[in-house]
């Protein structure tokens, strides 16, 4: 990933916009956040291949960034984003990492699913 | 008892090696076969190594390539995946997680399996697959069950737990065990740059990690308790 250049990053959400994408949106300060005592508890939230369309997404700030996607009937925010890519498979990635290089927070669009294991599945 | 082949069920890459590696070693070094159950690749892992150099769909891949080098460094021959996602083992259906599990105790046959302590794993993970290890093992006939070496995580684990039953002295191994945990490089180079900063300034920092990873402690799961 490489630190996030705004004009790029606002042309890639230009071009998901106005059409059925999956999300992937997470938040997470790590499963040992207490144990280390960096936190009062361990605090994770995600959601992988949500289906959402929107109709505009902006990228504002001046680093960590922020990203607000507007939809038909509500909201994807995101707070705290430092670094983007737009992978082989057309994807667009965007993270926000930490001084020692650890995620917190994700924001990750593409036209088709992202992979899922579980039991029950084929590999994936 | 004689360990015949040992058994690891862990679901993160990386977990067979922190705090593990030097047990691992000791047994391969005496030609005990190991096998190791790895239930997902980790793919919700923070650390995207310093400098970055993963992200968040290239991670599983490359955590699948550390902990093959982990195995190889370790004498750890048999691996066997169940590509299963990462945070999401307590969600999945006990009795089918026990299963798979089950299948593979009845085929190699284990002396001895390492897993975290039921309920002491802090990882909502941890703490799952090792209640399922429990759950596989009880289905056995009580003659056949192999022994479980558990490691907790939880802080308070001796004041609750006791005295470990099993305190290993991994020093003669303490280099197979470092090149492990650097192996797992997207999860460890910030704790060992880290390290190398805080040793630049106190030279004990660096003995004291190594006198620290010279032991490991394990207790014995009862499982007919």
């Amino acid at each position: 990933m490489q630190p996030i250049e705004i004009a790029a990053v606002q042309r890639a959400l230009d071009e998901f916009a106005q059409q059925d994408v999956y999300l992937h949106l997470e938040t997470t300060n790590g499963a040992y956040a207490a144990l280390r005592n960096e936190a009062p508890m361990a605090v994770c939230a995600y959601i992988r291949n949500g289906r959402i369309r929107y109709e505009r997404g902006r990228i504002t700030g001046s680093g960590p960034y922020r990203v607000g996607l507007k939809l038909a009937d509500g909201w994807v925010y995101a707070e705290g984003l430092t670094d983007w890519e737009l992978d082989a498979q057309g994807r667009l990635l965007l993270a926000g990492h930490d001084g020692e290089g650890r995620l917190a927070v994700a924001l990750q669009l593409s036209r088709h699913p992202f992979p899922v294991g579980g039991l029950g599945e084929a590999k994936r | 008892m004689n360990t015949k082949h040992v058994l690891l069920i862990f679901p993160h890459p990386d977990d067979e090696t922190l705090g593990k590696a030097g047990a691992v070693a000791l047994y391969t070094r005496q030609g005990v076969p190991v096998t190791l159950i790895c239930a997902t690749l980790g793919e919700m892992g923070r650390n995207m190594g310093r400098p970055l150099f993963a992200n968040r769909e290239t991670l599983p891949q490359i955590r699948e390539r550390e902990l093959r080098e982990a195995c190889r460094i370790l004498g750890i021959g048999d691996l066997r995946l169940l590509h299963l996602r990462d945070k999401t083992l307590e969600f999945e259906d006990e009795d089918a997680l026990a299963d798979r599990i089950e299948a593979v105790i009845r085929e190699v046959q284990p002396s001895v399996i390492m897993t975290y302590y039921p309920g002491h794993g802090v990882h909502p993970d941890h703490d799952a697959l090792a209640a399922a290890v429990v759950r596989a093992v009880r289905r056995l006939p009580r003659d056949e069950r192999p022994v479980i070496h558990a490691s907790p995580v939880t802080r308070n684990a001796e004041a609750v737990l006791g005295p470990p039953d099993i305190v290993l002295d991994v020093r003669s191994v303490l280099d197979v065990k470092l090149a492990a945990m650097r192996a797992h490089r997207s999860q460890t180079e910030g704790m060992f740059k880290r390290l190398e900063e805080e040793a630049a300034k106190d030279p004990k920092v660096k003995e004291e990690f190594e006198r620290n990873l010279s032991v490991e402690r394990y207790w014995i799961y009862r499982v007919d308790e």
